[in-house]
């Protein structure tokens, strides 16, 4: 059994996808079941995934599906690094699948059982795609991400089908992209594995080919990680999205590409290579104008969702600067920081989407002295905004001193003031938060949804919450342990040395 | 000899954990005043506890978990920082009493998130004293900015919303500085250790990198401390309850400002190495100026406390000289102005509160005659102003008097002047007040039913000023507050230490 978990972390929500809306056509209640529990069921499998590989000291275990021999057949290779985001994914999926329940109360048996499967479909892409070791493979979960994606998207409403019709159309155009490129690398090779890619480009690197091979790899994952400039389909789809679905949409949706990123530039490629070098320089300086874009553009939001939607334009930038720098220390920061992002930013959406389930409110200077009303809410979102800013001793802080150290170690001065400023962008909006919550008058909001008894919210959405404001402490206290015996253990070796 | 003890994390932790419980005991005021109380007195019990090994030489150190992959998040309690936590940890006594009495008193709201912030501003105090490494101490320096911006905006009006924001933008913007300026360092020097002397050294940069590196990392402190021109956010913080200005401007945010460039100076770059790269001189004359300028500006405050705000901005500008001067002398008064300062302003500050809440009274102008209706309150009013002007016998003296012999040990007289002038001063600014007080008659026939502040205020306030006489006596009254400062300045300076008091 334990030897299949790779395969279980994907196959168990799958089968959850495809029976959920059964389910719920017998029984309305019973397609959230399923759907809740085959995630965590792969939660759990993801975990014990985890476990297994760090416990082998790091060794890659490789999963060959239908015990087909790569390269001809599919392969799932698992190192500490993409277990750990597996674990992060599927743990957000469930969370998230729990925490959306409230919101699907009053549903028919169709809409209940489609969002299940969406959900459960999003989750598979993204594991697949964080696990997978076949670049095609890669390209057809990513394919089942995006469009279940759109689905989650569109549900959010009308301005939600728009806004995931935009990205229908961009997404659609990076995922060609990522096709064309990997189209080049096959013609150069004859292979899909990864492994053997690796082996067989090495002597292939200073091709010109490889230039719009690594062109087309960056703007294909720009557009899917919402890297600046190709974010543009972003803020509408963060804003507008389903209001369950948008914590693990802004939370896990980015980051997967962005490590697919890392998988290919600093696994396959190998970062030595001159035309990476200058791929990871451009990644770079995208990524710092898309911390400061990103920022200023939030600062200008009153709509929390979108601010949130801007932020994460910038924190993307935090990743592809970690990657751009590409020293061990960058890369720590970075593979730090997809974990601690997805964390804070899932919060925050579960944080406004419960003040938006209870209250139907969602901008800013209407949230004032919600301290009093959602005291645990306002917890999570203090916490996560600190960890935003950076402030210690939330995650954030720490992903961020680790990109400063990689910045310094190589030299990349810049990347720390650019850092710096960063984070004093995001305390002007994230600060501006807690102020309108505490200092400003009560606004008055009116109940759409009361809660029974004291709870400020129904238990499903109360415990994620919290849940998530104490793993962003915990993240922060236990970096050190994260940092030495997981993601030391999966970096390339050659950063060791 | 170094004793490994937990004890260090517990005198941080005790006040965390009360915060935590005064959160979820708002709804009985006195449960929740019970663990402020409880808190305050443990918190001391554990730091006093610790004070005799650590005069005989012993350091106690814990480290509770890496913080970063190569870096401990630990506490050690050398002579410095015993110094410091034991000021703050014993002062968190008095000023809970009469936060107590202030916040009834006066009748404020929100109390509940007052005094879990007052509680969390404690903690990250003693942690800042006790931190062993830079990153241990930005953490605890951090995490006082985050503590202290809801006691500013604490009234909620828009005159308080401003100053939390001024206070955060200045404390923010100096803190990311200083955090790249740790990063930096850490890149030089490979640790972050802090070590009496300093671990940096000429030959690990370029001068002129050195020197940027001190000042970015200096504006830190500085700013907290309040130097001119980085003073700013001081006074407008006066809109905060007083017990809150008694603690940010006598204990907790300017002392971990002025505490901060002590460490810096001391035990990051070192006086060898700052006087080699001569980056101590500029923070000296910046120092002096604000010793100057502050104590014109407070003359014409009419608001008592914003005069002493701005009186505070001069002396804390005592500590920066003094370290700044990198004799061993001034470097063991700027030490001992710490506490000094601390029992003097604390004082003034509690009086201010007890004329506010109980004549309802914000200024000078208005007090013709108070001192016949609150003569306890202006007595103690009365000593501690001399005592900032330096006058023997009270605590402030000691200070000032090594500063100045500090000045004459690396031949810079100019600075007694500075000193001199400053005393003149703080005398013509702060004794008014007490002639208004005592001699001048009450026109308008007010203070006729006010008597004295409440017990809960009152007795504070006494202790406190008691405290300043018998230090200003016996300086090494109670936990051998000298002695550490002493040590502390032997530490930094390899031994050499002349005359002193």
């Amino acid at each position: 059994m334990s030897q299949h978990f790779p395969v279980l972390i994907v196959l168990l929500p799958l089968s959850a996808a495809l029976l959920s809306p059964f389910f719920s056509f017998m029984y309305r209640q019973a397609g959230k079941w399923i759907a809740v529990a085959a995630l965590a069921g792969s939660f759990l499998c993801s975990v014990g995934l985890l476990l297994q590989v760090t416990a082998g000291g790091g060794q890659a275990i490789h999963y060959y599906m239908g015990n087909w021999v790569p390269p001809l057949g599919i392969e799932f290779v698992v190192d500490p690094i993409n277990a750990v985001i597996v674990a992060m994914i599927t743990f957000l999926a469930m969370c998230t699948a729990i925490y959306s329940t409230p919101f699907l109360k009053k549903s028919n048996w169709l809409y209940m059982g489609g969002y299940y499967t969406l959900m459960a479909l999003l989750c598979v892409g993204l594991s697949g795609m964080t696990l997978t070791g076949d670049v095609f493979n890669l390209y057809v979960y990513l394919e089942i991400a995006s469009l279940s994606g759109y689905g989650l998207i569109a549900l959010g409403g009308n301005k939600g089908t728009l806004a995931a019709f935009r990205y229908l159309l961009i997404g659609t155009i990076g995922a060609s992209l990522y096709l064309l490129a990997i189209g080049f690398m096959y013609s150069m090779t004859g292979s899909l594995n990864m492994a053997d890619l690796s082996v067989l480009l090495q002597d292939k690197m200073d091709y010109p080919l490889m230039i719009m091979v690594i062109g087309l790899l960056i703007a294909a994952f720009g557009i899917k990680a919402a890297l600046f400039p190709f974010h543009g389909w972003q803020p509408d789809s963060y804003t507008y999205s389903h209001p369950g679905a948008a914590p693990l949409i802004s939370g896990a949706m980015s980051k997967v590409p962005a490590y697919a990123m890392l998988r290919f530039f600093f696994y396959l490629f190998g970062a030595q290579h001159l035309f990476v070098q200058h791929g990871l320089t451009v990644i770079g300086i995208l990524g710092a104008l898309g911390i400061i874009l990103g920022s200023v553009m939030a600062i200008a939001q009153d709509d929390f969702r979108r601010m949130l939607a801007y932020s994460s334009v910038a924190q993307i930038g935090y990743i592809a600067v970690g990657l751009a720098i590409g020293s061990m220390y960058g890369l720590i920061g970075a593979i730090l920081h997809i974990i601690n992002h997805a964390f804070m930013k899932g919060s925050l959406f579960m944080a406004i989407g419960g003040v938006q389930y209870r209250f139907g409110e969602f901008r800013i200077s209407q949230l004032g002295q919600l301290n009093k009303k959602m005291p645990f809410t306002v917890f999570t979102i203090c916490v996560a905004a600190l960890g935003m800013i950076g402030i210690p001793p939330a995650g954030g802080f720490f992903s961020k001193i680790y990109i400063m150290q990689g910045a310094m170690e190589t030299g990349q001065y810049i990347y720390i003031a650019v850092l710096v400023i960063s984070s004093l962008l995001n305390a002007v909006y994230f600060f501006r938060v807690m102020e309108n919550i505490f200092v400003n008058p009560d606004a008055g909001l009116k109940e759409i949804n009361p809660t029974a008894g004291k709870l400020e919210l129904p238990l499903q959405m109360l415990i994620p919450i919290v849940l998530f404001g104490i793993i962003i402490l915990a993240l922060g206290f236990c970096n050190a342990s994260v940092v030495d015996c997981i993601i030391k253990l999966g970096l390339p070796e050659v950063f060791l040395g | 000899m170094t004793i490994t003890d937990i004890r260090p994390f517990l005198a941080v932790g005790v006040s965390l954990l009360a915060a935590f419980l005064i959160m979820f005991s708002g709804k009985k005021p006195n449960v929740r005043e019970f663990w402020s109380v409880a808190a305050a007195f443990i918190k001391a019990g554990l730091i006093f506890s610790m004070v005799p090994a650590v005069l005989a030489g012993n350091v106690y150190e814990y480290t509770l978990f890496a913080v970063t992959d190569t870096l401990g998040f630990t506490l050690r309690t050398d002579a410095a920082g015993m110094l410091f936590a034991c000021v703050s940890s014993f002062l968190y006594i008095p000023v809970s009493f009469y936060a107590i009495g202030y916040m009834r008193g006066h009748h404020e709201k929100e109390q509940t998130g007052f005094f879990a912030s007052f509680a969390v501003c404690l903690s990250a105090a003693v942690g800042i004293a006790l931190s062993a490494n830079l990153l241990t101490f930005f953490i605890f320096y951090e995490l006082l900015t985050v503590a202290t911006w809801p006691l500013v905006f604490h009234e909620r009006n828009e005159e308080a919303r401003f100053a939390g924001r001024k206070y955060l933008i200045y404390t923010l913007v100096s803190g990311q500085l200083m955090l790249a300026g740790i990063i930096v360092v850490y890149a030089l020097a490979g640790t972050l250790d802090f070590q009496a002397g300093g671990f940096l050294s000429i030959d690990m940069a370029p001068k002129w990198m050195l020197q940027f590196l001190f000042f970015i990392m200096v504006l830190g402190g500085a700013v907290k401390a309040g130097v001119m021109p980085l003073h700013g956010w001081l006074p407008s913080a006066m809109v905060a309850p007083t017990p809150v200005s008694a603690l940010l401007h006598a204990v907790a945010v300017v002392k971990a400002g002025a505490f901060c460039v002590l460490r810096l100076v001391g035990f990051v770059f070192g006086p060898t190495l700052l006087a080699q790269i001569g980056a101590a001189t500029v923070l000296a004359w910046f120092a002096a100026f604000t010793i100057i300028a502050s104590s014109l500006i407070a003359m014409k405050q009419d608001n008592l406390k914003r005069r002493l705000a701005f009186s505070t901005v001069g002396q804390l500008s005592y500590v920066v000289l003094g370290a700044a001067l990198l004799a061993p002398l001034s470097i063991l008064g700027a030490y001992f102005h710490i506490v000094a300062h601390a029992l003097m302003k604390i004082t003034l500050f509690m009086c201010a509160g007890a004329i506010i809440v109980t004549a309802h009274k914000d200024n000078i102008s208005d007090m013709h005659g108070i001192g016949r209706k609150m003569p306890i309150t202006m007595a103690c009013y009365t000593i501690a102003s001399l005592g900032i002007a330096g006058m023997p016998f009270i605590v402030g003296f000691i200070s000032k008097w090594n500063i100045a012999l500090g000045a004459l040990q690396v031949s810079q007289p100019f600075y007694i002047v500075v000193l001199i002038c400053s005393a003149l001063l703080a005398l013509s600014y702060l004794m008014p007040v007490t002639h208004l007080a005592f001699f001048k008659p009450n026109e308008n026939g007010e203070f006729k039913t006010y008597g004295e502040a409440n017990k809960f205020m009152l007795i504070p306030i006494c202790v406190t000023a008691a405290l300043s006489v018998i230090l200003g006596i016996m300086p090494n009254f109670g936990p051998h507050l000298y002695d550490l400062a002493s040590m502390a300045a032997q530490s930094i300076t390899q031994g050499w230490i002349g005359g002193g008091w």
